[in-house]
């Protein structure tokens, strides 16, 4: 492995890691800040640091600190009867899948260090040019890979709920196996129809696509909302969080834990979020994409009614540049789509177990079935 | 016989679910739009940062005891009892004592001693101010007992009762005193009734 590679590697994987530890304490605090302003609330603006006589609070961004260093030293209790290993493990296997799902998604076009400071296009590209996709990795299973890690993400639930030996516990962990189950189903059918249209399961190529043709969420709406509906299942938050439904069960299947243990099953709940974002915006919005930006700068001319709108309006932008404003691009597009999550979290009631199956099984999943029947009918009609 | 339940009729938007969803969205994110993109004053946050803003109570609110003063600085109340008999908590202590032989007001009434109201078992009903025949307990300061850790604070006797003044500032009553040698003293004693 030469070090090109793996500098490059490690920096990604570096932005990634950074992005997603913090936006989840930044999390903790959005949520209950949008929540109070969404309720005509203050909300939480109370943690300070007294500096000099100036108390520090930040419009509250401290709240996620004093949360992490409560949760450090509380006492980590183990119900007595439980199993210790499961019980240990489960909350790391809730929070790595969650994670490591951020390996196969795309922040940016191909980067050319070589060539940063040009102005970018393909003709530059040498065969000796290195460059580096803005992906941690490009694997050719691709989306199947999200799928295949999501999906263990349940087993910490269960374990958790199994290893507690509690009866709330029990019932949280398999109400989430059985709810995250079912939409795992939803969840692959919703997106059939998007393989179709993009013609590839890589994600940098269902970027590529987008940004040639247009948005995923024009192209394909009925997917989008299914997979939307079934990503927010698969995070077990409202409307969906019968798992730890807390008028019922206590806590669900974290009742039983408490310090750090909890802290990573909270975390891995935001963690999800960040990820389900990061996974609908590059399905569904363009990823990384700019509109009017393409990899020689910008270029805002455009074509209607048969005729060129703007044909020089165009600033040229040196590949550092471009590379920059897609990656900001790509964070703005997160932090939004983050945003309207959090908005959908607290506007909605919580479903019951029956509705919540019968949304999955009823209506979603046929729903994907008529979106991929009314895809291939689509493409065929086109290609005759 | 069961009673029946009219369940409400939804309209096919309704049971759609989708458009109503969009509705409620559009409700929360105009509360959120207008609460963090406008000023304080003009958002419709309802709640206060407490300790620093505080609401101005109602007049007719219960807060903490206060002894009112008479022209003098001396407490106006009699040590008559009525207020800890009044009292369902019986949380005053009063001590009654009679005034110097050589006092005006020595024959015609008296004075407590002590005076001692158990904050923490009072339950803030305005018995007290409701019996007082002298308006010489009142509950209209519109302030809250402060917290403390120590229950010690929490027992308010006379001197305590007496420094807090009411919502207006002001130490004495609205009501008019008639102290024995004024005009508009009636001219009663003990000894010379009616």
């Amino acid at each position: 492995m030469d070090s090109f590679l793996l500098l490059s590697t490690a920096a990604k994987i570096g932005f990634a890691l950074a992005i997603i530890f913090s936006f989840a304490p930044v999390l903790i605090w959005a949520e209950r800040r949008q929540s109070a302003m969404m309720q005509d609330r203050v909300g939480p603006v109370r943690a300070n640091i007294k500096l000099f006589g100036i108390n520090i609070t930040l419009f509250g961004l401290l709240h996620p600190l004093a949360d992490a260093l409560k949760l450090i030293f509380k006492e980590d209790f183990v119900p007595p009867k439980a199993d210790k290993f499961l019980h240990a493990l489960a909350p790391i296997i809730s929070l790595v899948p969650a994670i490591s799902v951020f390996a196969v998604i795309p922040f940016g076009d191909v980067f050319y260090p070589e060539l940063w400071n040009q102005h970018f296009s393909m003709d530059l590209v040498g065969p000796a040019t290195r460059g580096t996709p803005l992906q941690i990795a490009s694997l050719n299973v691709g989306i199947l890979f999200i799928f295949g890690i999501a999906g263990t993400g349940v087993v910490g639930a269960a374990i958790a709920g199994y290893s507690s030996n509690n009866k709330y516990s029990l019932l949280g962990g398999i109400r989430a196996a059985g709810q995250m189950v079912s939409y795992e189903v939803t969840l692959g059918m919703s997106l059939v129809g998007c393989f179709m249209v993009y013609d590839s399961l890589l994600l940098e190529d269902m970027v590529h696509w987008q940004m040639a043709h247009m948005w995923g969420v024009m192209a394909q709406p009925i997917a989008f909302f299914v997979f939307f509906t079934a990503a927010i299942a698969e995070t077990k938050r409202i409307p969906f969080d019968v798992p730890e439904g807390e008028s019922e069960i206590v806590g669900g299947y974290f009742t039983e834990y408490s310090g750090m243990k909890f802290g990573m099953f909270f975390m891995g709940e935001f963690v999800e979020v960040v990820t389900s974002s990061a996974i609908l915006i590059t399905l569904f919005f363009g990823g990384y994409h700019m509109p009017f930006l393409n990899a020689g700068g910008w270029d805002f001319s455009f074509q209607a009614f048969g005729h060129v709108y703007l044909e020089n309006a165009q600033i040229a932008l040196q590949h550092w540049g471009v590379t920059l404003i897609e990656v900001v691009t790509w964070v703005l597009k997160l932090s939004l789509m983050i945003w309207f999550q959090l908005m959908i979290r607290w506007s909605l009631p919580r479903f019951r177990y029956d509705q919540i199956m019968a949304l999955c099984w009823k209506v979603l999943l046929p729903l994907s079935l008529l979106n991929i029947l009314i895809t291939g009918l689509v493409i065929i009609w086109n290609n005759s | 016989m069961g009673k029946l339940v009219n369940k409400p009729k939804y309209t096919m938007m309704e049971r759609a679910y989708l458009p109503e969803i969009a509705r409620g969205l559009g409700v929360s994110m105009r509360h959120f739009f207008k609460n963090t993109f406008s000023r304080r004053s003009k958002s419709e946050i309802v709640t206060v940062n407490y300790p620093e803003e505080k609401r101005i109570y109602p007049d007719r609110f219960r807060g903490v005891h206060r002894l009112t003063h008479r022209d003098d600085g001396s407490p106006r109340c009699v040590a008559c009892l009525c207020c800890s008999t009044a009292c369902p908590a019986q949380c005053i202590h009063i001590e009654p004592a009679e005034y110097d032989t050589s006092d005006p007001r020595y024959g015609y009434e008296r004075f407590p001693k002590v005076f001692v109201i158990d904050e923490l078992r009072c339950i803030f009903c305005g018995y007290c101010v409701e019996a007082c025949p002298c308006d010489a307990i009142r509950m209209d300061t519109g302030v809250h007992v402060p917290p403390s850790t120590d229950r010690a604070h929490f027992i308010f006797d006379k001197e305590v009762l007496m420094s807090i003044p009411g919502a207006d500032g002001t130490y004495e009553s609205e009501n008019p005193r008639h102290e024995p040698g004024d005009p508009s003293h009636p001219g009663l004693t003990r000894n010379h009734g009616h």
